[in-house]
């Protein structure tokens, strides 16, 4: 069962639940899981064509799924599944 | 929706302003931690790096693994991640277009604008439901009270 560490900008969205847990065996499998019990998270992680929104990065422990098998990353009762959103800003 | 109103330790709006006046005239950015009930009320700053590949006088990114590692802090010492200051170099402390493209619910944004001579003028933000930026009002003058 891999722990989810839901980033503060999205707990309203989780009853302010920090991390949550997943019986997913994959980190999509997770996500939509994540998504599937809360509904109103559903579009701050996935665009319309159900892809995981480019402005959101996952990791499983430090490393940026992009490096592993991308959503396809396997996770067991051991994994950390960060949801990281991007933080960007600027003057001009 | 919490209270628009922000406390903020002056030790906390210190560690802000060092940061962002050594950067000059790079632009700074880094965390702020602390408790949200009826006044969001902000006790510790943590900068971090600016991650920004290119021209930083004017845009500032925050990795990834530096969110990750501030999510985390806040979890194990229980503080509430609260939002993220930075600096805008020779320019006004309101947000600009890519700071509103860029923002994220919840978080308080506060914006410092900074000159060669230090830190001139402070502001802070937070998206409203229709991801407007509404100002933020301090308690008191951190500068005052740090003083």
């Amino acid at each position: 069962m891999a722990n989810i560490i839901i980033p503060t900008p999205l707990r309203k969205f989780t009853n302010n639940l920090p991390t949550l847990e997943s019986d997913g065996e994959t980190v999509i499998e997770v996500i939509s899981d994540l998504s599937g019990a809360f509904p109103e998270l559903k579009p701050h992680l996935f665009d319309d064509q159900c892809d995981i929104r480019k402005f959101i990065r996952i990791f499983v422990g430090d490393e940026d799924i992009k490096a592993l098998d991308n959503e396809a990353t396997p996770v067991d009762e051991n994994s950390v599944v960060s949801i990281v959103p991007a933080i960007a800003g600027g003057a001009r | 929706m919490s209270s628009q109103t922000l406390e903020i330790d002056a030790e906390a709006f210190a560690a802000m302003r060092d940061h962002v006046e050594q950067h000059y005239p790079l632009e700074a950015c880094g965390f702020f931690y602390g408790s949200d009930d009826s006044v969001r009320r902000i006790s510790l700053a943590r900068p971090v790096s600016n991650s920004k590949p290119g021209d930083q006088r004017r845009r500032f990114e925050i990795s990834a693994q530096d969110y990750m590692r501030a999510e985390r802090y806040a979890l194990e010492n229980d503080l509430d991640l609260l939002g993220i200051f930075h600096s805008h170099p020779d320019h006004p402390a309101a947000p600009s277009a890519h700071d509103l493209a860029q923002a994220v619910p919840f978080f308080s944004y506060i914006i410092l604008s900074v000159a060669k001579t230090g830190v001139a003028d402070f502001t802070s933000w937070r998206l409203d439901a229709q991801r407007r930026f509404r100002q933020e009002t301090f308690s008191e003058n951190p500068v005052q009270s740090n003083q």
